[in-house]
């Protein structure tokens, strides 16, 4: 639990910048605003969406922490047995990082106002996101032919359940980048998609970022890491 | 007016039900005395905050109630009042939190010279096993566990040959002797507790747990599950005897050892 | 879209101004139905909520009966008690009381409170209510499966909650597990609404620090709740992929009724850790919101200004952050690393000390106040009894050697019925009062109003009392029946039989609530628009109740704090937050 905690601690840290900036030693009975000195209500300038997606982020680094931790304490048992992880996942990695570089490239055209070039990176983005989840299949087909089952040993199993719940995730942010393809398709301004596109590639970032995370948790050489720490703390 | 009298009702109520009531401890038969005393402590402390406050607010229901030309004072804070407060709190937490952790200290430090004896749940129903002559306890597994070795001790393990197998029947103690149990269980997780032992701790299959305490009174007393464990819970029970160490020893010498159980279906399976 | 003309020179324009597009519903279904407005969303919310309550009602009947007169009833099983149990307490922590709360009152509250036209999110936050919706059909769906609902307990431990020990393994565990999981996805989305709107969407002058205490709540229980229920998601889907798929995460070697089943290694205490991180912060995302209402409602009805606001909102802020720290008390005797207890226990005492300072401050807002006792302040009063009696009982269980005889028995069951069960719900009731004038524009029935409290509190209080003196005889919890124990008196079936009466009659008062509710829809006084000269923002809408974005054309500015009342020199006992203070001679 000790990650979950520290990332909780991360996320307290943020609330607690935030915080400090709400004036909370304020005494509010004295201050009684006549119209010319309402103060601003501390709203950030940044749009709602905004911060929803940081909130909704904030959630899904809970989870996915959670689940790490879950996955340290299983390590422990003397059942894990590790198991290679396919050589194609660095070949999806890869896909995802162009992925990711592609709605980079389309939130720098949307700021530009090339509404065509946005369209142009939101589709290669989306297409290379959906060649990840097939490699991600792929990947899955090649353990199960190999004997790896899902219910053979924890370590496959947490494989399994931590690149499956990272593809639904990216499942999720796919409908989101269609939804904010067809705005452009439809041929809004670039005003009005710049956000959008902005929120998709935010989100693709963060999932590739969990994803190198996830990618080199399950990788045999944690597992020897970990094993070498244990035992020097022991 | 009704109101203010009501809350001073339940307040001194609560207090009377609390002196009065019939439904209290067992008495205890174990060396944790300290827990009672815990116990007796906090419901000193919590007590007197709690008839402290409700005799508070059912004062103010009656003497600030709504009356015609009354009207309420501005008051936002105060300060000293609000860190009285809250130092005095801080206090009482420390005078219940204090003892509390110098008996859970206690609770958790086996004392050297405490006996070993292995506690092992299933559904639904306690089983027990001794050491034997060699006071040592074999290895065991789940894995090992077959109609003939309900227990799963390893068959290869020279310590497990005279353990001593108690299946489903009463487990008896000597007084006075501190024993430390080993609680294991093979399917679900339970719960060990003699209300009268006032010591509890769960058995989870997978691993080892203890729980320590020396038996101070002799009797029969009743071993009850009290962590959900499915359709029969409420019937999972055993009987702890505690008697004098003569009397135990002859107990002792009447029951079977694993190696004789084993040889026994063994027997059992060739005649057939 | 929104009158932006009000802003002075040099002032911050709230940033809804330019980012919510007013819903404006077309047809009926998308006014009652399929709707974006929050305060109907709200409503969707409270009724479903209410409705599965209702069964959870039903169910602690049912449990009472068997416990207080064992083996009279046929109809009542061993298995069946433990679903009725499993059932009533999932039922009543997660689809009532959160839902209810944050649902509920977040809904219709949070943008009313802070001067907003509506949620930041509309359609995520009618989707949130659809899956909530679903979640609860599947919950009740586990009813009429095969083998019943699960009857693992609320606590679902595995590795019993997946063996045939226990009722409902075929069904009934996975459709509550699938239904969890569905819950807590709805939640997400409603959850993000509740946070981002009181984040951005404040009105001009709303300042944090200028916010009622019942945004406050809700909105530092949402946080909580966006944080912890990760952990129960995570618990559910891997306890999903034992069930189901047939790994081990929690499933270690097993020996079931003499059959070896093919888990082993996993670890059920991994399981209980999840459970607990979302278990603990999960009391407080019911308890938060009940204090941000009480400390209005107090402070409405007793006619006077919260005492020590700023400590309030401190103590909300310290009591959120420390409820991740204190999960493992609900596990002294789990068999975790006992060393645990000494770190547990004491940040888990530290927690009573913001919370006894809440109490203080509730208590010293009646001194010298001009009490009403209208229905919502009983409420209040009642909520401020049983909530320090169940807090201070917590004081019993959070110290680990006292938890070691009690944990487990009945003594806990009486807690947290007071604590989390009582309490909040006296909260929701007074709530209920309070606010249902604005929300239907008339009155609920005085008269039967204080019946239903009288009662209620009375009646919970006899429920609850006595029953923690069963769990100190050592009465264990979740039992079908005490059954012939040597240490058991003759008596405690007679206090069963007199605790159940009194449960019986307190279900009874909850109809004639029921019937109040619908009896004033149609029949209750005409209530104003501001029936408790409440400061609030909600009170001050143009409409009652409030209209489609609320505010008619313009927004409410806020040129004050929420507990303007009998301010010295005023010409009324309040001030609304939005009356601009009157020019000082210069």
């Amino acid at each position: 639990m000790s990650i979950t905690l520290l990332l909780l601690a991360v996320i307290g840290a943020i609330a607690a910048w935030w915080l400090s900036q709400q004036r909370l030693m304020s005494k509010p009975w004295l201050e009684v605003g006549a119209i010319d000195d309402v103060r601003g209500t501390g709203a950030s300038p940044v749009p709602a969406a905004t911060v929803g997606l940081g909130v909704f982020l904030a959630v899904v680094v809970t989870l996915f922490a959670l689940l790490i931790s879950a996955y340290f304490m299983r390590m422990q048992t003397a059942d894990w047995a590790q198991m290679p992880a396919p050589k194609l996942l660095w070949f999806n990695t890869g896909l995802l990082i162009l992925s990711s570089v592609a709605l980079q490239y389309a939130q720098v055209a949307a700021r530009r106002g090339r509404m065509e070039d946005v369209a142009g990176g939101l589709v290669a983005g989306g297409l290379l996101a959906l060649a990840f989840m097939a490699g991600q299949l792929l990947a899955w087909q090649q353990l199960n032919a190999e004997g790896y089952f899902l219910a053979t040993n924890p370590a496959n199993a947490f494989f399994y359940l931590l690149t499956g719940l990272h593809g639904l995730h990216l499942l999720g942010g796919l409908v989101a980048l269609a939804l904010t393809a067809d705005k452009v398709w439809r041929g809004l301004e670039p005003g009005q998609v710049r956000l959008s596109v902005r929120l998709c590639a935010i989100y693709w970032h963060f999932l590739l970022a969990l994803w190198i995370v996830l990618f080199t948790l399950l990788t045999p050489w944690v597992g020897d890491f970990a094993t070498i720490c244990r035992q020097l703390l022991t | 007016m009704t109101t203010a009298i009501i809350l001073v009702l339940v307040a001194l109520g609560s207090v009377l039900f609390h002196i009065l009531s019939p439904w209290w401890w067992t008495p205890i038969a174990s060396n944790w005395g300290y827990i009672d005393h815990t116990i007796n402590l906090t419901f000193w402390i919590t007590g007197f905050v709690f008839t402290a406050i409700i005799l508070f607010t059912a004062y103010c229901v009656f003497r600030f109630r709504h009356q015609p030309g009354r009207q309420a004072i501005y008051n936002p804070e105060n300060k000293r009042l609000e860190w009285w407060l809250t130092i005095g709190t801080a206090v009482g937490v420390g005078a219940l939190l204090a003892p509390g952790l110098f008996v859970w200290d206690q609770f958790v430090t086996v004392p050297k010279g405490a006996s070993e004896v292995e506690v092992i749940a299933q559904q639904w129903q306690w089983n027990f096993r001794l050491p034997g002559e060699d006071g040592r306890l074999g290895a065991s597994d789940t894995r090992n566990v077959s109609s003939s070795n309900p227990l799963g001790l390893n068959p290869n393990d020279p310590n497990g040959r005279d353990d001593v197998v108690i299946e489903g029947d009463a487990l008896h103690l000597p007084l006075g002797k501190p024993v430390k149990l080993l609680l294991r269980s093979i399917d679900v997780v339970h719960s060990f507790y003699v209300p009268e032992f006032r010591a509890k701790m769960d058995l989870v299959p997978g691993v080892v747990t203890y729980v320590w305490f020396t038996p101070t009174r002799t009797g029969t007393f009743e071993t009850l599950c009290t962590e959900l464990c499915g359709a029969a819970h409420y019937n999972m029970r055993a009987k702890v005897v505690v008697e004098e160490a003569s009397e135990y020893q002859a107990w002792v010498r009447k029951q079977k050892t694993f190696a004789q159980l084993s040889a026994r279906t063994r027997q059992a399976k060739g005649t057939q | 879209m929104v009158d932006t003309t009000i802003g002075a020179a040099g002032v911050i324009q709230p940033a809804e101004v330019k980012d919510v597009e007013l819903y404006h519903p077309k047809s009926w279904v998308t006014k009652y139905v399929f709707c974006q407005d929050a305060k109907v969303i709200a409503i969707q919310y409270a009724i479903t909520a209410l409705g599965i309550g209702l069964v959870a009602l039903v169910l602690s009947w049912l449990i009472r009966l068997q416990l207080a007169f064992p083996s009279s009833f046929s109809a009542i099983g061993p298995t069946d008690y433990l679903q009725f149990i499993t059932m009533h307490g999932m039922i009543m922590v997660i689809y009532l009381l959160t839902a209810l709360f944050l649902g509920g009152f977040g809904n219709y509250l949070i943008p009313l409170m802070v001067g907003a036209r509506d949620m930041v999110f509309p359609y995520v936050n009618m989707l949130s209510y659809w899956v909530y919706l679903l979640a609860v059909l599947v919950l009740v769906a586990s009813f009429f499966m095969p083998g019943g609902p699960t009857g693992a307990g609320w606590t679902l431990y595995p590795p019993q909650a997946i063996l045939s020990g226990t009722p409902g393994q075929d069904w009934g565990i996975i459709l509550m597990l699938a239904s969890l999981i569905l819950f807590i996805i709805g939640f997400t989305m409603g959850g993000l609404n509740y946070v981002v709107t009181v984040l951005q969407a404040r009105t001009r002058g709303m300042t944090m620090m200028r916010l009622p205490l019942t945004v406050w709540g809700i909105f530092m229980a949402t946080v909580l709740a966006l944080l912890a229920f990760p952990a129960l998601f995570v618990g559910c889907v891997m306890m999903l992929f034992d069930r189901i798929l047939g790994t081990s995460f929690f499933m270690p070697a097993i020996v079931e009724m003499g059959q070896h089943l093919k888990y082993g290694g996993g670890s059920p205490l991994l399981f209980q850790h999840l459970f607990w991180f979302f278990g603990h912060p999960e009391v407080y995302i019911v308890a938060l919101p009940a204090f941000g209402i009480v400390s209005d409602l107090i402070s409405t009805h007793a006619r006077k200004n919260i005492f020590g606001y700023r400590m309030m909102v401190w103590a909300i802020i310290v009591i959120g952050a420390l409820s991740f720290l204190v999960w493992a008390h609900h596990m002294y005797v789990s068999g975790m690393n006992p060393y645990f207890g000494f770190y547990f226990a004491t940040t888990t005492l530290v927690i009573a000390i913001p919370t006894a300072i809440k109490v203080y401050n509730w208590v010293l807002t009646l001194w010298r106040g001009d009490i009403h006792l209208t229905v919502p302040m009983l409420f209040a009063l009642s909520f401020i009894v049983t909530f320090v009696n169940g807090g201070l009982t917590g004081l019993f269980l959070g110290n680990p050697v006292v938890d070691v005889p009690l944990s487990d028995t009945m003594f806990v069951v009486a807690h947290f019925h007071m604590v989390m069960g009582m309490a909040p719900i006296f909260v929701i009731f007074g709530a209920i009062y309070h606010w249902y004038p604005k929300v239907t524009g008339r009155m609920m029935n005085e008269a039967l109003g204080q019946f239903h409290f009288w009662v209620s509190f009375l009646g919970a209080y006899a429920i609850y009392f006595p029953m923690h003196y069963l769990g100190l005889l050592g009465v264990p919890r979740r039992y079908f029946e005490m059954g012939d124990m040597a240490f058991i008196p003759q008596s405690a079936t007679t206090l069963n039989i007199f605790i159940t009466m009194a449960a019986l009659t307190v279900g009874f008062a909850q109809m004639v609530f029921l019937f109040n509710l619908i009896w004033s829809l149609f029949w209750g006084k005409p209530a104003g628009s501001n029936p408790w000269r409440a400061t609030t923002l909600e009170w001050q809408t143009p409409e009652t109740p409030p209209g489609h974005g609320n505010w008619g054309k313009e927004l409410p500015v806020v040129y004050r704090w929420a507990y303007d009342y009998s301010v010295p020199g005023a010409k009324e006992d309040f001030v609304p937050q939005n009356q601009p203070p009157t020019p000082r001679a210069a």
